[in-house]
């Protein structure tokens, strides 16, 4: 079947198999390669993306799933060669260590600043509780989301 | 790789219209979330000819009083009934099993309808709605009819919605004097419970318990309902004791098996303590 998604503001167009998982999707045809592949089964949270500004696991969800709706990644914070201030804030706490897990952790908390500016420790850790990171623990994720809430309050 | 075996895919634009779709293809599956059927297929535990994404069919999203009743459209997502005031309000038992239901960002897809009708013995929202003697809304080609919750499992991922007819909504009673609760154990953030129990409790004026209701996930073939634990309850006045004695008959009722979460002993043990916790918890929100 052929499909169109917006990804980051842009049309996508390709013949996919409707079995197609979004994740695959973004990876392989605009080759948005952000977007981590990771457990395949919606534990890890590697594959977070926003759909509408909500962060998804994009490994259960078809791609097909996405038409008509604003597909969002990692590729889309930085604008115009400028972090945003939640990747700033991870390179700031040292919040990641590997990096496979941060594409999506990055999507999960800009959409949690996005709803709540100011979050207390107990919502950041709820947040990011459907993604795993194996290296750094989550100390300093959270103390990066806090500088990014400190920070983009500062900039507003 | 995990990838589901190939399938035809259609988006529906209508109930009636997602309906004839189900009459017209053969194995087909309504999908919303797919956070639990997607996951099914890529292991081939559940391979349909079809899906029928029912995801625009936003009027079977909602969470509304109508009467004395409350009514949840089957489309409704998780993360709706973790933030519902009218049900913190009235039954904050979702409130609590949605908080340890997978996680917010699996909370942000999956549904209630898809939920119950995954029928799996370790979900919490069917315990639930078991607890609060809640109906399903059935809809098919002919009209929709109405099957109790203790009726809608037929067993493990087995319900009494047929292959062309679609749950649309989940309603139950909104008496007062209610209070409700939900006790969960599970290894880690997220997963399944090893044992999990939901209890509601609907008190009188003079403070004697008029009805119950509790269900334990997790701890059977199917959603476990303590019918003999209720009968126990009803016209008693709360105390600890009735509420151990009721932990008691759960932990002799459910019929756990062992497996990685845990042996049969252990889960008959967190059974009964998590039966005593809820039903503790509902009896001081039921006064509150």
């Amino acid at each position: 079947m052929n499909i169109s998604i917006s990804i980051n503001g842009e049309t996508v167009t390709r013949d996919v198999e409707p079995r197609t998982l979004l994740v695959h999707f973004i990876r392989d045809t605009p080759g948005l390669t952000g977007t981590h592949w990771g457990c395949d089964t919606s534990n890890c949270g590697a594959c977070i993306v926003q759909i509408d500004g909500k962060p998804v696991k994009s490994c259960t969800t078809l791609a097909a799933m996405t038409q008509g709706h604003e597909v969002s990644t990692v590729e889309s914070l930085e604008k115009d060669g400028e972090l945003d201030p939640i990747q700033q804030g991870f390179h700031e706490k040292h919040a990641l260590h590997c990096g496979f897990c941060t594409p999506g952790m990055l999507m999960t908390t800009r959409a949690l600043l996005d709803e709540n500016p100011n979050p207390t420790e107990e919502e950041i850790r709820m947040a990011i509780s459907g993604s795993i990171c194996r290296c750094t623990g989550y100390k300093n994720i959270v103390a990066a989301v806090q500088w990014a809430a400190e920070h983009q309050e500062a900039k507003a | 790789m995990q990838t589901p075996a190939p399938f035809e895919y259609e988006r529906a634009t209508s109930l009636q219209g997602a309906i004839a779709s189900l009459q017209e293809h053969e194995d087909s599956r309504i999908v919303a979330g797919g956070h639990s059927l997607l996951p099914m297929m890529k292991l081939r535990l559940a391979q349909p000819s079809r899906l029928i994404d029912i995801n625009d069919l936003t009027d079977l999203e909602y969470i509304r009083e109508e009467g004395d009743e409350i009514a949840i459209g089957a489309l409704t997502r998780h993360v709706d009934l973790l933030k519902s005031e009218l049900l913190w309000e009235r039954f904050p038992v979702f409130r609590d099993a949605e908080l340890v239901i997978a996680d917010p960002v699996v909370r942000n897809r999956g549904t209630i309808g898809g939920s119950l009708c995954q029928a799996d013995a370790a979900e919490d929202l069917s315990a639930v709605c078991a607890a609060l003697k809640a109906t399903v809304v059935i809809t098919g080609a002919e009209g929709t009819r109405t099957v109790k919750m203790d009726e809608f499992h037929l067993g493990p991922w087995m319900t009494a919605v047929g292959a062309d007819e679609i749950l649309t909504e989940v309603r139950f009673a909104s008496k007062p004097g209610a209070g409700s609760a939900h006790e969960k154990v599970e290894r880690r953030a997220g997963d399944w419970a090893i044992a999990a129990a939901a209890a509601a409790l609907w008190l009188e004026d003079g403070g004697k318990i008029a009805d119950a209701g509790i269900a334990l996930s997790a701890v059977g073939m199917t959603t476990i309902d303590l019918t003999r634990a209720e009968a126990l309850l009803r016209g008693e006045t709360p105390s600890d004791a009735l509420f151990e004695q009721a932990g008691q008959i759960a932990s002799e009722d459910c019929s756990p098996h062992a497996d990685g979460r845990g042996p049969v002993d252990y889960k008959r043990h967190l059974a009964g303590v998590l039966t005593k916790r809820a039903l503790r918890t509902a009896a001081a929100r039921a006064l509150s």
